[in-house]
């Protein structure tokens, strides 16, 4: 009952002005326009035969390396940067500087290094993805509870012990928000390498075929994919969230009901 | 382990020894001395309340006991063996009981967690925990988060992880200072028991002057910062405490006037360092 009413709330707003969109096209005879009738079926016809295997799998197997990559290099990182003074201090002003590049303006020299078949691609994505999971798990492990830590001492947990039992979860909140904040850094990057470089298939670059061999049709239907690969990517880390952080979101609810 | 524990181990050796113990803080604006000499000595069983006005280097002094934070000179000794970080014997519990347990982990987990990374086998801690929880009366609530819980129970979950720690000192700082008065009665016959049952050695810091002379067996009172012992003082009232024949024993009038009346000196001595930051 409550799952229905939520979904309910969920597809109102996008169904409404599916509607809209739907009776503002009904007349439209502009090529160029979509129509969500034709959409669908551009959809299913196209992207859901052949291409599904062809350009849509490399597209997320690139996605997932990088995006998995960034998350386990970030936190390690992150971690190793976070619990160590010196460390922090000798790497902060190098972070800063990469950080301030953005991205897609590496992938030519990539394209040079790494070469153009996936490596760049994924290399790309794990580097974009990297500073907002790194940059969080340094202050979320920097802002460990000191009381907390105090106790983990006296209590003689320290090495691995110390850091799977304490540090970890206790950052795990703030290494969650830097991975939420990676996910559409991800689908970006996916896409803008893919166009740039068309080797080895993958949505960027089929978008990027079918709208210069004006294919209006398919190139809104792979559009639509890539949206929907955002919404499948947040509903999955939403999954994770709840399983991972319930105690977090309940303890914040507890705190608040006090006051 | 029942019956009279402070006479069972014997022997002359202090089971914890503070010897000239100072401390000093370098800050910014100077070096600030918040524990100046202090020396005194626990056996093993006792039960020791260390009172002092607020400021007078408790926390400072309890950091530099269980290893946390090293002394600028003098030492602390358990068992003999010179303090030098946390010592395995020992357990503390903090004044902040929503901040000392693990919010991830439940009740029984967070009670378990220190057996569990010193290698305790797996029957022997489970164990150990429901006994523990059983000896603070919480044995009902291992699934539950320390969140879920009230403060008083929060602080009992701390009490019950100590105890099932298994130390030969348990140190409190302040334990019952953020709980209201009820569960505060509740908490400290909780934890008289606890001693009585386990033949724990406690060192119990509050800057309650009633509490102090309720629980303890003896007193010491601290000055003001920097800090020395102004006075050891014996509390000979009955082994049996209750909330309300002790507090209107005469006997427990004259020691709490009296200690009441070292606090007020003390505060009063040191006038000249009351600007001292507050550690």
């Amino acid at each position: 009952m409550r799952a229905g009413r939520s979904l309910a709330a969920a597809l109102a707003l996008p169904l409404l002005l599916i509607a809209v969109w739907w009776v503002t096209t009904l007349d439209n005879t502009n090529p160029f326009v979509p129509k969500p009738g034709r959409l669908v079926d551009d959809f299913v016809e196209v992207w859901l035969g052949s291409l599904l295997w062809d350009q849509v799998v490399p597209s997320l197997t690139r996605l997932a390396i990088g995006l998995v990559s960034a998350i386990v290099g970030g936190i390690a990182l992150g971690v190793v940067i976070g619990s160590n003074r010196i460390v922090r201090k000798l790497v902060s002003p190098l972070l800063e500087f990469i950080r301030a590049v953005p991205p897609p303006v590496l992938l030519p020299v990539l394209l040079l290094l790494l070469g153009i078949d996936d490596s760049s691609k994924v290399f790309l994505i794990a580097l974009g993805c990297l500073w907002p999971i790194l940059l969080n798990t340094v202050d979320g492990v920097r802002s460990v509870d000191e009381v907390l830590s105090d106790t983990t001492r006296t209590y003689g947990i320290t090495g691995w012990d110390r850091m799977r039992f304490f540090v970890l979860p206790a950052a795990l909140p703030r290494i969650a928000t830097g991975i939420r904040l990676a996910l559409p850094i991800s689908i970006i990057l996916m896409v803008v390498s893919e166009m740039y470089a068309v080797t080895g298939g993958g949505l960027g670059s089929q978008i990027i075929l079918f709208q210069r061999t004006f294919q209006n049709g398919p190139m809104w239907a792979g559009i639509l994919v890539l949206g929907l690969l955002g919404v499948a990517l947040a509903f999955l880390f939403r999954v994770f969230e709840r399983s991972m952080l319930g105690w977090y979101h309940g303890q914040r609810e507890a705190e608040f009901s006090d006051r | 382990m029942t019956g009279d524990i402070s006479t069972a181990r014997g022997g002359d050796r202090p089971l914890l020894s503070v010897q000239q113990l100072q401390k000093i803080y370098p800050t910014s604006a100077g070096p600030v001395e918040a524990v100046r000499d202090l020396t005194f000595d626990l056996h093993a069983g006792e039960f020791v309340c260390l009172v002092g006005p607020s400021g007078s280097g408790k926390t400072t002094l309890l950091k530099c006991i269980s290893g946390l934070m090293a002394p600028t000179s003098g030492r602390v000794l358990v068992d003999g063996q010179l303090v030098d970080g946390p010592p395995r014997n020992m357990a503390l519990v903090f004044q902040e009981y929503g901040r000392s347990l693990y919010p991830w982990l439940r009740v029984q987990a967070n009670v378990e967690l220190p057996l569990r990374a010193a290698g305790v086998p797996k029957a022997e801690r489970a164990e150990r925990v429901t006994e523990a929880l059983e000896a603070v009366g919480l044995d009902h609530v291992p699934q539950s988060y320390p969140w879920q819980l009230s403060g008083g129970m929060q602080q009992r979950v701390a009490i019950a992880r100590a105890v099932a720690y298994r130390p030969e000192v348990l140190l409190m700082d302040e334990p019952f200072a953020a709980v209201d008065a009820q569960t505060r009665a509740d908490l400290e016959d909780l934890v008289r028991s606890v001693w009585r049952k386990l033949g724990l050695t406690v060192l119990f810091v509050t800057h309650d002057i009633d509490e102090s002379v309720y629980l303890g067996e003896r007193v010491v009172v601290l000055s003001s910062s920097p800090t020395i012992v102004q006075e050891d003082l014996s509390i000979d009232l009955p082994r049996d405490r209750d909330q309300l024949e002790t507090r209107s024993l005469p006997r427990f009038v004259e020691l709490r006037h009296h200690v009441y009346e070292q606090i007020q000196r003390a505060k009063r001595g040191f006038n000249a360092d009351a600007a001292a930051p507050t550690v």
